[in-house]
């Protein structure tokens, strides 16, 4: 497995984890509180610091025991790596445009920003998740 | 699981041919990571045209000696 492809299941795992755990804590409040009335947005500040924390963290746990695992395997990304991160990012791109109608929609018809924040971030979650996965799909089916 | 491509090589023959050549040496001659060259030689990625030459130049081959083109009726060119 390639150093940028083991970056992609770090990044899949920190997503799955940061998200799930967010969506957990918020919705996991649906029927106590109002929904509107959920103290979301230290969760959401959290959630999203946290997994930008976890990426770093993940990354460099990656390269120690990849260093250990496969000595001498080169970390750089080769053309391979980079045709497949254009692969990823244009679903991903992609995605994020249409995703972000949603919050958009719900900005013009005056949602409250409860659910405008949150479709916001469940687009960038799912846009950032649907990148990593087709990228690990080409890496290991092929494309 | 189907093959992405209809290319197909003769790159492992050609290493051990070459001196058992491993992955690894084959990979830093032509300056991408060994888990490319086990891709290409699965089949799994189709490299570039200039990749391709590469390859050849190393085993000092013409370009048709190291990759065919399988067609849809399965004839190979």
């Amino acid at each position: 497995m390639s150093y940028e492809e083991r970056g992609q299941w770090v990044y899949v795992v920190v997503i799955v984890l940061t998200f799930g755990a967010y969506a957990a804590i918020v919705f996991g409040q649906v029927g106590r509180v109002p929904l509107t009335d959920i103290d979301y947005v230290p969760t959401m500040l959290w959630a999203i610091g946290v997994a930008i924390a976890l990426s770093i963290v993940g990354r460099i746990l990656m390269e120690i025991t990849g260093e250990i695992g496969s000595p001498g395997d080169s970390h750089q990304a080769d053309v391979r790596d980079r045709d497949i991160g254009r692969l990823g990012e244009s679903f991903s791109g992609t995605l994020l445009g249409v995703g972000m109608v949603v919050p958009f929609a719900l900005t013009l018809a005056e949602f409250n920003h409860f659910w405008i924040a949150n479709a916001m971030y469940a687009a960038f979650a799912l846009s950032a998740l649907v990148g990593a996965a087709v990228k690990l799909v080409a890496y290991r089916r092929g494309f | 699981m189907g093959r992405p491509t209809h290319v197909t090589n003769e790159i492992r023959r050609l290493r051990f041919a070459n001196g058992e050549m491993t992955q690894a040496d084959l990979a830093q001659r032509i300056g991408v990571t060994r888990q490319t060259i086990i891709a290409i030689e699965q089949g799994r990625y189709s490299p570039s045209l200039e990749m391709a030459f590469q390859i050849a130049l190393v085993f000092d081959v013409p370009l048709d000696d190291v990759f065919q083109y399988q067609t849809q009726e399965g004839a190979t060119r």
